[in-house]
């Protein structure tokens, strides 16, 4: 006989950690399994960071992480939005944001990835969470009763539910026969860690340079007291190709001309990796047995920062979702069950998919009467305090019909 | 021979639904109202039975220990929650067919859950009692509704529950549950109810307490085709409602 779980969550990001943390946590009876390809140590060791919003990390919070990883998390008090050449000297500045909510916390914190992973890796070995890695479900077989998966080592389990955390090039999303919806902006995101001179007082800042969105997103000072930022570059491909690729100096000397001097002299510190921008929404979140969640259902531009947030709200309403259903004695695999997630995340996901999508293309643009819309528009949203207050709350990832875990709500 | 014993099954209504019995399980199949409905009924027996027994109503296995029958049990639709919230749980239906259905499906689920093809009479002549006894969207379908309150009523256990379901005999529940459901919406096929067999909660509370039971409990289901969900509602019991009894 094979072995049995009640849900098997595949992929070992942050999505599909918090996703089993929260259904353990809520129903320590419910036998849960994450299935990841990568080891453990090498999760651990991710050099990217992401913004948290205020909602994500109420949810950090209540399953019991935030606390570990708040030492390295550095929060965002202030953000500014340019529209701006790269040659500009000057950047008229349009848009300034207060980075706090009306209670005073932080709309954010940029976070490094390793310690968020790691904090959930201990956190779900901790609840007894099955890790399965490195390894990966390589086929499944869905039957009345379970769905029959065989992983790359041979290894089978049967689990009354699977859940794709796989990411937006999600192979088991594929394998369900889950078409998308996809487009590709022929741009890449170049991401890097850079250290600077002058401390960043906690200030993000977005320049929408013609080739794309340049993010400067601050980050906690490393172990030797170095000011540090993270920085999200878009570019046409080929030239994020080229820039990537190519030698240090030429990628400092591009750097400088978009990061400007305002925090001093400027270096690399870390490694860059390009990643190419699309948007891939699927036109289906659920099969019997089956459910997508994060990028899985929906790989939207990076430009507003929200990626990582809908992730988040995903896992949380899934996981409400399945402990109501177990709440009720009802199948947690069920069609119907599920359908509830689809319903209440798919038409959320696929708004914010738009948004981002409308935003890049406004943005990245350089032929003058757009400017001056935009601009326009850039500088009522500053005079607008409803408006501006709207904005941060979005930013903030509040508001709509929120699962309990994003109000910081056991479920 | 003998005459046939009084008998609460109308042969007629075990023909139509054990032809619909493979589509049972199918949540986007005939019996999707069912699966939309099953929530809501859920919810109140969880919330009702664990108040009762002194049972935390968050838990998943809040169930345990008690035994319940669950009368009309088509394919397990309910027998099947019931189990997995902890419950020994007998499922009985009149039809061979249904029982046949709600035993793969449990197999298959990995259940245990004792399924009889028997009918109210029989099963009580047998001396079984139960601490909860369901009878849910079954009693609009007997022929003779006192017989059949009093033999389910029959085998609660001192102390023990009884919950019914079913549909009002209003102009409103004939509009919707006939007319909009069967009609417009063909939610259900054609003849799956009949109006005339319908009782009002004061009817069907007579029959409950004749049988030395009390109901302290009565609650409306109403639909909200806007979020296309059923919800409870304390006032509006004119279409769907459901009972609550206790044996003191």
């Amino acid at each position: 006989m094979s072995e049995r779980q009640d849900v098997v969550v595949a992929g070992g990001g942050y999505v599909g950690l918090s996703l089993a943390l929260a259904l353990k946590a809520a129903d320590p009876g419910l036998s849960v399994a994450v299935v990841e390809p990568k080891p453990p140590a090498a999760l651990r060791r991710d050099g990217r960071a992401s913004a948290v919003a205020s909602a994500a990390r109420a949810m950090l919070d209540r399953l019991g992480v935030w606390s570990s990883i708040a030492p390295a998390a550095q929060p965002i008090t202030e953000m500014v939005v340019t529209d701006s050449r790269v040659g500009d000297a000057v950047r008229p500045v349009f848009l300034t944001f207060g980075g706090a909510l009306e209670d005073g916390t932080p709309f954010a914190h940029m976070v490094p990835n390793a310690a968020m992973v790691g904090a959930l890796l201990d956190a779900a070995m901790a609840t007894g969470i099955g890790l399965i890695a490195p390894d990966s479900v390589s086929s499944f077989e869905t039957g009345p009763g379970a769905t029959r998966l065989t992983l790359a080592s041979g290894r089978r389990i049967e689990a009354g539910l699977l859940v794709a955390c796989d990411g937006a090039r999600s192979r088991l999303r594929d394998l369900a026969g889950i078409r998308t919806v996809r487009w590709d902006y022929g741009q890449s995101g170049i991401v890097t860690t850079i250290a600077h001179e002058r401390p960043h007082e906690g200030r993000a800042e977005e320049h929408f340079l013609p080739s794309g969105p340049f993010a400067i997103l601050p980050l906690a000072d490393d172990a030797e007291g170095r000011h540090r930022s993270s920085l999200v570059w878009s570019e046409r491909s080929d030239e994020a190709r080229r820039l990537v690729e190519g030698d240090d100096f030429t990628f400092a000397l591009e750097l400088e001309r978009r990061f400007g001097r305002h925090l001093g002299a400027v270096r690399q510190a870390g490694p860059r990796h390009a990643y190419p921008l699309g948007l891939t929404l699927a036109r289906d979140w659920v099969r019997p047995r089956f459910a997508l969640c994060g990028d899985a259902a929906h790989g939207i531009h990076p430009i507003a920062g929200q990626g990582l947030n809908i992730g988040f709200r995903d896992a949380a309403a899934l996981a409400e979702v399945l402990i109501e259903a177990r709440r009720l004695g009802q199948d947690v695999g069920a069609f119907d069950v599920l359908e509830r997630y689809q319903l209440w995340r798919r038409y959320d996901a696929f708004e914010m998919g738009m948004v981002t999508d409308v935003l890049n293309r406004l943005f990245s643009n350089d032929l003058t009467p757009i400017r001056l819309i935009r601009d326009i528009g850039l500088g009522l949203v500053d005079r607008l305090p409803g408006l501006k207050r709207r904005f941060i709350r979005e930013a903030a990832g509040i508001g709509g019909d929120m699962p309990r875990l994003l109000r910081g709500e056991a479920i | 021979m003998s005459a046939a014993p009084a008998s609460t099954v109308d042969d007629a209504e075990i023909r139509r639904f054990s032809a619909m019995a493979a589509e049972w399980w199918n949540p986007a199949g005939k019996f999707r109202p069912l699966h939309k409905f099953n929530p809501v009924r859920l919810g109140y027996i969880k919330q009702e039975v664990s108040a009762r027994f002194g049972r935390d109503a968050q838990a998943p296995d809040a169930f345990a220990g008690l035994s319940l029958l669950d009368i009309g049990c088509g394919g397990g639709l309910l027998s099947e929650p019931m189990a997995r919230l902890g419950a020994s749980v007998v499922g009985a239906d009149a039809s061979e067919t249904n029982i046949e259905v709600a035993r793969l499906h449990a197999a298959e689920a990995g259940l245990a859950i004792d399924y009889r093809a028997t009918t109210a009479e029989d099963l009580a002549a047998s001396g079984a009692t139960f601490d909860v006894v369901l009878a849910m969207e079954i009693v609009e379908h007997v022929a003779d509704v006192g017989l059949f309150v009093s033999t389910v009523a029959g085998m609660v256990r001192p102390g023990g529950l009884l919950i019914m379901a079913t549909l009002n005999r209003t102009l409103k529940s004939y509009a919707l549950a006939i007319v909009g459901a069967e009609y417009v919406l063909r939610w259900l096929p054609r003849g799956t109810h009949d109006w005339r067999k319908f009782l009002t909660p004061a009817e069907l509370s007579r029959h409950i307490e004749a049988s030395g039971l009390t109901v302290i409990d009565r609650v409306g289901v109403v639909y909200d085709p806007l979020r296309d969900r059923w919800s409870r509602n304390a006032r509006d019991l004119d279409v769907n409602y459901m009972l609550l009894a206790q044996r003191g």
